[in-house]
């Protein structure tokens, strides 16, 4: 018996014994948990978050400790990734640096796509000079260094406990223009569909007819720009940390650690390591997982027409 | 046609225009260049503050829109303004993009080449062991910001110089000491190079070498080259004269883009490796309050997107025998 053949007796008893129909969300969950690669980033996504939440509290150090007998101490017993120029311990300014990165990864994901997908499903909806209008802005967003400019305005934000949702919120306001112009294009093709004309006909506002018909069936790209979204604005965000642009002390991010840690990294390197790695490992873990995302819910993938 | 290019380039002018105009608004209110004076030890009589603020237009007694249009009047005279020190900031951008330039041009162009063929490559073997270890380097490789592969490269190359006893690698500046031997400037030069350059090259062929990867895997699929193999041709041919040649086409306009960009610099491997170039101008501006350089630092980028823009146009007319001009 051809492999073929063997393949396709095994294909017919396991809907043998599962009479139902695969539903689309466990299609994608089957795809999704078949990519090795994607379920390992999940897991390491889910680590950092258990980290940064409960972290504090299982460590020994708190950020804030002050160490006197180890100061710039190298990884030891007693400071695991080694302890900073104040004494401070590197993995517990780590677990709390890991927290703010976290935090607004997530949060400048959530914001961009909202706004990408409002803006582009309504620039491809309703037409005429909105969407000329919203063209232009993206246009406008794309052209300028949008790095500098957030740093320009943020310089000139308010300091205090929320400087950080500032900080957010300038990343999301340029993080958009790209993705929007994909829901764009996206949605120029859904309008077209029945089930859109009829609601229009029924006579549901332009609002409803975008948030309820059209978004749905864009959500696969969605949920792909948002996963890697995190990703990008993660290393938005510590870039921008790294100049000290970005989240101000004593608040600290990732980026923040970072560019502290390289002043000496040449010399001490653990300050600068501990942090670093951290990060890389978080943007892997979410760059992973947007890969597995996107084969498992894109239909034109490698492993589209596989259960 | 020429109509169409004319309205296209003077939509680009007036879109750059609102730009820079913005970024002038934003630097003006964000930036405000009196605290510069005021930390000042010891401190200077705010008259005198005044004075200097007045002098270079910078003064936030002055209304914004006659700042505004005192600037702007200048930028139409070839006057970008001053640093509120006194630097001209066109003659820093005009100096400075050539350092920029001399440090990207081999790490940006050999990783596109090799980002290319190393891409182009993994897709003819695609799930094989090379594939995946392949594309597995370039996710970590990815997934690493700038700023932490450049830091990495100088703790390795300290602790080579270190275990070695040796000055190998260099990493401070553009140039440092030459020693008296023939061509000892080039070497010297070329030392200074080897670290940013070897940062640049991995970080560009590593995304370079995904993109093409999945460009590649798209026309290795298609018709025609199904076609070239059926009609009896070699597969190495097929894949390099039917498949690769198609997939060439983007990674063409991609490669426009970054030549024209390449001006703008690397910010980050420009400060670790303190090559004055545009990069850290623009992180330098903007920490030393410096409104009008933001600004022209804004608009010489803004041109470079734009210009790289145009140049991918133009790209994918010469490239592609599907668009035609006419």
């Amino acid at each position: 018996m051809s492999e073929a053949a063997v393949k396709v007796e095994t294909e017919v008893e396991v809907l043998k014994a599962d009479p139902k129909r695969l539903s689309r969300g466990r299609l994608v969950w089957r795809r999704f948990l078949r990519n090795k690669t994607a379920v390992f980033g999940a897991f390491g996504i889910l680590f950092l978050v258990f980290l940064a939440v409960f972290g504090s509290s299982i460590l020994y150090w708190k950020f804030d400790d002050i160490d006197t007998q180890s100061f710039l101490a190298p990884p030891s017993e007693s400071h695991l990734l080694g302890a900073t120029r104040a004494g401070r311990d590197v993995l517990a300014l780590t677990v709390r640096g890991l927290g703010k990165s976290l935090l607004i990864g997530f949060l400048v994901a959530l914001m961009s796509t909202t706004i990408a997908a409002l803006v582009g499903a309504s620039a491809a909806y309703l037409g005429g000079w909105w969407e000329k209008f919203a063209l232009w802005i993206v246009d406008l967003l794309l052209v300028v260094p949008s790095f500098f400019l957030i740093a320009v305005a943020s310089r000139g934000a308010p300091e205090g406990d929320a400087a950080w949702i500032i900080l957010a919120l300038l990343l999301a306001v340029f993080a958009w223009p790209l993705s929007a112009r994909v829901v764009r294009s996206l949605t120029l093709s859904i309008r077209e569909r029945e089930y859109v004309l009829a609601a229009k006909f029924m006579g549901l506002s332009s609002f409803r007819i975008i948030v309820r018909h059209i978004l749905p069936n864009a959500s696969s790209l969605l949920i792909i720009d948002a996963t890697l979204g995190v990703g990008y604005a993660i290393l938005s965000e510590t870039g921008l940390s790294y100049f000290g642009f970005g989240v101000q002390p004593p608040d600290t991010s990732l980026g923040t650690l970072i560019g502290e840690g390289a002043r000496m990294a040449t010399t001490f390197p653990w300050v600068f390591l501990g942090p670093a790695t951290v990060l890389v490992f978080l943007v892997l873990c979410v760059n992973a997982v947007g890969d597995g995302l996107r084969d498992a819910l894109d239909p034109s993938s490698a492993s589209g027409g596989q259960a | 046609m020429l109509r169409y290019i004319g309205r296209r380039l003077l939509n680009y002018a007036v879109l750059l225009f609102v730009a820079i105009s913005l970024t002038f608004v934003l630097a003006a209110t964000q930036l405000n260049p009196r605290a510069l004076f005021q930390l000042r030890q010891p401190p200077i009589e705010p008259a005198i503050i005044d004075q200097q603020l007045l002098k270079y237009n910078l003064s936030d007694n002055v209304p914004l829109l006659e700042r505004y249009w005192i600037w702007l009047t200048g930028v139409f005279r070839g006057d970008w303004g001053k640093s509120p020190l006194g630097v001209d900031v066109a003659q820093q951008i005009s100096t400075r993009m050539w350092v920029s330039l001399r440090l990207l041009l081999i790490g940006t162009l050999a990783g596109i080449l090799i980002g290319v063929a190393v891409g182009a490559w993994s897709a003819t073997r695609q799930y094989k062991l090379s594939d995946r270890s392949i594309t597995a380097v370039s996710l970590l490789i990815i997934s690493t910001p700038a700023f932490v592969v450049a830091h990495l490269t100088q703790i390795v190359a300290t602790w080579y110089n270190n275990t070695s006893r040796t000055r190998t690698f260099e990493f401070i500046g553009e140039a440092g000491d030459v020693g008296d031997y023939p061509l000892a400037d080039l070497v010297d030069r070329a030392q200074h190079l080897l670290l940013p350059t070897f940062v640049l090259l991995i970080l560009g062929a590593a995304s370079m070498s995904r993109i093409q990867r999945n460009l590649m895997l798209d026309s290795l699929g298609a018709d025609y080259v199904r076609t070239a193999r059926a009609k009896g041709l070699r597969e190495s041919k097929a894949v390099m004269k039917h498949a690769l040649r198609t997939a060439l086409i983007p990674t063409g306009t991609y490669f426009a883009f970054s030549v024209a960009t390449m001006f703008v610099g690397a910010t980050f491997t420009e400060r670790i490796f303190s090559f004055p170039g545009i990069g850290q101008y623009g992180v330098d501006t903007i920490t030393n309050r410096d409104v009008y350089g933001v600004v022209a630092v804004t608009a010489f980028a803004g041109v470079c997107v734009l210009a790289g823009a145009v140049l991918s146009d133009i790209m994918v007319a010469i490239l592609d025998p599907r668009v035609r001009l006419q």
